[in-house]
């Protein structure tokens, strides 16, 4: 039975179901339960990460099983890697994406390469969730979407949810899967409430999901930009422009099939991502419907993206970095070639 | 700190003789594979081992199959002291399909999981935390096994033996790091790139013992491994073991040594080799006789030169090999 609970409650449920299923599963990062050998400290009082995200996992699994680590991300991530490849299932936190800097090549040449590198002797069933995504006023080191760099690495598999049962279905299938995954979690949709079925459920990787059908225009838009979507698509049917709107829900393995058959029944694409553009994820979308979906395309293809700088901190300068439902609509208009549609909203 | 000095025989006459053979086809192997570098046998590039077998036979020496080690880039020495096939290697080596890993690793990245090599590791320092993780496996699953991380002196001052070190301290984690002073990081001598004197005065950082042994004496090396495999299967935590040692050819192969001195090259090559050391440690405190020895170098000789056939021999990867093991394909 489904009932209405928030992003961050969906991670914790998922967390729950797959360490009580399976003792090789633990978690590991910093403050992931917090507060380490403080004597007077109850497991009940402690964060649960620095958002609270695993509140109450030390609980109920110990702190043999919630393992807080020292701010050394090269270590506890390769450790997690190393566990990984001898039998356990870790899931570590990178508190924010943007530390990969620390601790890339633990990710990109050893958990990404064991497997084929070892001749497919090696098995990395890792899962890496990390929070990423701007607005939160948390400025340039802590605001990224740096999906598209680990999309960009083969053996590594990407997972960006836009829903409470997305995130739930999807970090499940992500812990059972015997290959490292990235999970992805926004940080400004933790406290987003939706629909979330109970117990243990899976949402494939690879299979996309339509959140909105529609004849006219297809959107492809990726994590919290799938709301932006949405709210756009809302004030574009009232002007008679019917969208449809494209999840991924995974990077990799991307579903290129949903895509290219929604451009082929609307014949148009616009993608969203708050990441920037240049070598980024709607670049490569883009390609892809401009390599084999070509015929479908009566109109250039679109993407509305993060301009190219770091994410500014003045709210002021962070709200314009970020796309909106006016700039989607603003987008729209210019593929059309209708400028009376932005002129309706504006 | 403290020097290990070789003591009166520590060795059974099975277990020293199991060394002197891993030893003798350490050497081998690796003098066959300079060989066939020189012929433009072997595709990519070669680190070889020869002259430092005794650190990693040493060590393994203590260790079973249930135990893990992560290498180095050099680390054809430790595949085959933890008991790795010397004609899957050599395939490996040559990129044939036979190879430990389908001949999609090569010389720098043999592993074999089944024996606990958790493979070469092209990227100096890279072990540091997979080792970590690999004894965490044991921790949280109550085992004795252990995990051994063989670096060398380069790594020494990358980021990672930091981490790695606290990590295993912290966690008090079965994990021995063993690292292989050769003197030379690539190019730049040891004394160069490092603050330290000594890599083992590292270790009172981390509030772990460190020890420096003489990385060409065999024995010293298995009884300072000894103590710290020990330590790290009784939950007492991880030890720092600096070797001192050194390696007879290049960083690669193709390389001139011209950083080297020319006498500091010869006393090493002729006077200091560990396996004329042990060898005579052997026969002078009668524990194996020359026809044992002799035995295991020609077996060891026969051995490399049946994994040099074999590799020969075996076929190349197919082209679908490429599209393998890599999770998703577009």
């Amino acid at each position: 039975m489904a009932r209405s609970i928030s992003f961050s409650e969906a991670v914790n449920e998922a967390l729950t179901i797959a360490m009580a299923a399976d003792e090789n599963v633990i978690l590991m990062g910093e403050d992931v339960a917090g507060g380490a050998q403080v004597d007077h400290l109850q497991d009940n009082e402690a964060w649960g990460g620095v958002l609270g995200v695993t509140k109450g996992l030390v609980q109920r699994f110990g702190r043999d099983r919630v393992l807080d680590t020292p701010i050394s991300e090269a270590g506890y991530i390769g450790a997690a890697v190393g566990a990984a490849a001898t039998g356990l299932r870790p899931v570590a936190e990178l508190m924010f994406n943007d530390f990969i800097g620390s601790c890339l090549d633990q990710l990109m040449n050893q958990a990404a390469k064991l497997r084929y590198m070892f001749g497919g002797k090696a098995e990395v069933p890792l899962t890496i969730r990390t929070m990423h995504g701007a607005g939160f006023r948390a400025a340039a080191q802590h605001s990224q979407s740096l999906y598209a760099l680990f999309t960009h690495i083969p053996g590594l598999k990407v997972v960006v949810p836009s829903t409470p049962a997305d995130a739930k279905g999807l970090l499940l299938t992500s812990i059972a899967d015997n290959d490292p995954v990235v999970f992805f979690e926004d940080k400004t949709l933790y406290n987003v409430k939706g629909e979330v079925p109970e117990g243990d459920y899976r949402i494939p990787l690879g299979k996309a999901d339509v959140k909105r059908e529609g004849r006219d225009l297809t959107i492809v838009a990726i994590g919290k930009q799938v709301h932006t979507a949405l709210a756009a698509a809302d004030t574009l049917a009232a002007q008679g422009i019917d969208v449809e709107v494209v999840d991924p829900r995974s990077l990799s393995p991307l579903d290129e099939d949903t895509i290219l058959a929604s451009v082929a029944k609307t014949n148009r694409l616009v993608v969203i991502d708050e990441a920037t553009a240049r070598c980024g994820v709607a670049a490569d979308i883009a390609a892809l419907v401009a390599d084999k979906g070509f015929d479908s395309l009566d109109a250039p293809i679109k993407r509305l993206t993060g301009p190219h700088t770091p994410v500014p901190f003045s709210p002021i300068l962070e709200d314009l970095y970020l796309p909106t439902p006016t700039k989607v609509i603003q987008t729209v208009a210019e593929l059309l070639g209708d400028s009376s549609i932005a002129a309706a909203v504006s | 700190m403290s020097m290990v000095q070789t003591a009166k025989p520590v060795l059974t006459h099975e277990k020293a003789l199991w060394m002197y053979r891993k030893m003798v086809e350490i050497r081998r192997f690796e003098d066959a594979v300079h060989d066939l570098f020189a012929k433009g046998k072997l595709p990519g590039f070669v680190h070889l081992y020869a002259g430092e077998e005794a650190v990693a036979v040493g060590v393994c020496a203590h260790l079973s199959e249930a135990d893990s080690i992560t290498s180095t880039h050099r680390g054809h020495g430790h595949c085959i002291a933890k008991g790795c096939n010397l004609d899957g290697m050599m395939a490996e080596i040559y990129g044939k399909a036979t190879g430990l890993c389908k001949g999609k690793g090569g010389s720098m990245h043999i592993a074999d999981l089944t024996k606990g090599m958790l493979g070469a590791n092209g990227i100096v320092g890279g072990g540091f935390p997979l080792a970590c993780g690999a004894a965490l496996t044991a921790k949280r699953r109550g085992t004795n096994q252990v995990a051994v991380c063989f670096f060398g002196d380069g790594a020494n001052n990358q980021g990672t033996f930091h981490e790695g070190l606290n990590l295993a301290a912290i966690w008090k984690l079965p994990v021995i790091f063993v690292a292989e002073n050769n003197g030379y990081a690539e190019a730049t001598p040891f004394t160069y790139a490092s603050s330290c004197q000594r890599i083992a005065d590292r270790a009172a950082a981390y509030a772990i013992p460190g020890l420096v042994v003489d990385g060409k004496d065999v024995v010293a090396v298995y009884q300072a491994a000894e103590e710290a495999v020990r330590r790290a299967r009784s939950g007492e935590g991880p030890t720092l073991i600096e070797c001192i040692t050194y390696r007879n050819y290049g960083h690669f192969e193709g390389d001139a040594q011209t950083y080297k001195a020319k006498e500091e090259r010869k006393r090493h090559l002729e006077e200091l080799d560990a396996i004329v050391r042990f060898r005579s440690y052997l026969l002078d405190g009668g524990i194996a006789t020359g026809e044992d020895l002799s035995r295991i170098e020609e077996e060891a000789r026969a051995a490399v030169e049946q994994a040099i056939q074999f590799a020969e021999e075996s076929p190349l990867p197919s082209p679908a090999d490429l599209f393998d093991d890599v999770y998703v394909s577009y």
